[in-house]
């Protein structure tokens, strides 16, 4: 792959009046883009709660390998876990998960080749939001009423 | 690959200020991307001040009559003046779009910044050379491609609703607005097709007379060409013409589908 030039490097190189060659710039893109526009604002935000995820699904892991590994490292497990850091990180995991499949829902729909209009769009975006919000609170006023 | 930073010799610094004639009421600066090849110099930004109340509305009748009137070298494509050539195709105030249907009021920032199409190799100024974007739009055949021959002394017929299928497509006029918003065709536009390719594509897929859409099909079944589209939607939000690319995208994703049974 890293052999494989890229084809666009043929236009990076300009020539002067003299006839002489010159690099050329490359204009400006992230840096001056308006990224905070909630069509790629969400879709960045997908990506990054989708490696979030992952990283995430190893503390499910530590979890689990602690639980068969005897009472001694569960109980190290359960005190991290507990901590403010573990339940501030967990809560994270929580609008992390949320956020990912509500946003996996919308892609999933767009597939079928449903609400691709920019008002739908714009809804169906802002309605992930809101959701994740309510749904995450929701998982903990459970979480806390079941285990309070 | 992605590169989120410009390479060394495309950072921007800071260049002049053209003052505003004295007794200007009604002032708003324009903060212009410029490059010189001659000098070779890393990019600047030139600083403008325009007495509105002497001044078309458009961010174009401003480009215009700063180069009639304060500086000369400033160099950007224009012709229509009305949204519909596509030349004066930019990056204004964050978003892409046509100067000549930009009005200036709707840039609430103190600065109106002015860079050319994002993440191309810049010619002189606002000016973006289009070679290789052109290069993918030739790939596609964007023309009408039949083996039988059309009706004597007649055209080839289309019913009404036939006809409506290109509605949203025939009016793409190729500005290139919405593939340079396109952060996927940033970091992969050398082997990604890029939305106002694909939405060519799909005006002629589309077509009731064209009797090649199983070949065009073929042509586009790549894990780049076509699917580098990940619907962020940057297209439909920043297209001038108000057309939605990723819907056209969105179209051929299921008819790859639906061909495979």
């Amino acid at each position: 792959m890293s052999s494989m030039k890229d084809a666009r490097e043929a236009t990076m190189v300009g020539r002067r009046t003299d006839g002489t060659r010159v690099s050329r710039p490359l204009s400006p893109h992230l840096q001056v883009y308006d990224m905070t526009r909630i069509t790629s604002a969400m879709s960045i935000m997908h990506r990054a709660t989708g490696v979030a995820w992952s990283v995430g699904l190893l503390v499910l892991a530590w979890w689990l390998l602690a639980a068969a590994a005897g009472p001694k490292a569960f109980a190290a497990v359960q005190w991290f876990l507990s901590s403010f850091l573990g339940m501030l990180m967990l809560f994270g995991m929580t609008a992390v998960a949320w956020y990912h499949t509500l946003a996996g829902i919308r892609h999933l729909v767009w597939d079928a080749g449903h609400g691709f209009d920019l008002p739908t769009t714009y809804r169906t975006g802002r309605a992930v939001l809101i959701g994740t919000g309510v749904l995450t609170v929701l998982t903990w006023l459970i979480v806390i009423i079941a285990w309070g | 690959m992605a590169t989120f930073t410009l390479p060394k010799n495309s950072t921007i610094g800071t260049g002049q200020t053209y003052k505003a004639e004295p007794g200007a009421k009604n002032v708003k600066s324009f903060k212009i991307y410029r490059f010189d090849p001659d000098t070779g110099e890393n990019p600047r930004y030139d600083t403008y001040e325009i007495d509105l109340d002497k001044c078309g509305p458009m961010v174009l009748d401003a480009l215009i009559k700063i180069k009639n009137e304060v500086d000369t070298t400033l160099t950007f494509r224009r012709s229509c003046r009305e949204g519909i050539c596509g030349s004066c195709a930019m990056n204004i105030d964050g978003m892409n779009t046509l100067a000549c249907l930009k009005p200036i009021e709707d840039v609430q920032k103190k600065d109106v910044r002015i860079t050319p199409l994002p993440h191309m190799p810049v010619v002189k100024d606002l000016v973006p050379d289009l070679s290789h974007i052109y290069a993918q739009l030739r790939s596609i055949e964007p023309w009408l491609k039949s083996d039988t021959p059309p009706p004597p002394d007649e055209e080839r017929r289309q019913s009404k609703d036939e006809r409506a299928k290109l509605d949203g497509l025939w009016e793409c006029i190729l500005c290139f607005c919405c593939s340079t918003s396109c952060p996927s065709y940033w970091w992969n536009g050398d082997r990604y097709l890029g939305p106002a390719v694909l939405l060519q594509a799909y005006r002629w897929i589309a077509d009731s007379r064209d009797e090649y859409t199983g070949q065009r099909l073929d042509n586009l079944e790549d894990p780049f060409r076509l699917y580098r589209c990940h619907t962020i939607m940057n297209c439909a939000a920043t297209c001038p013409k108000g057309l939605n690319p990723a819907q056209a995208i969105g179209k051929i994703k299921q008819m790859m589908v639906e061909r495979q049974g």
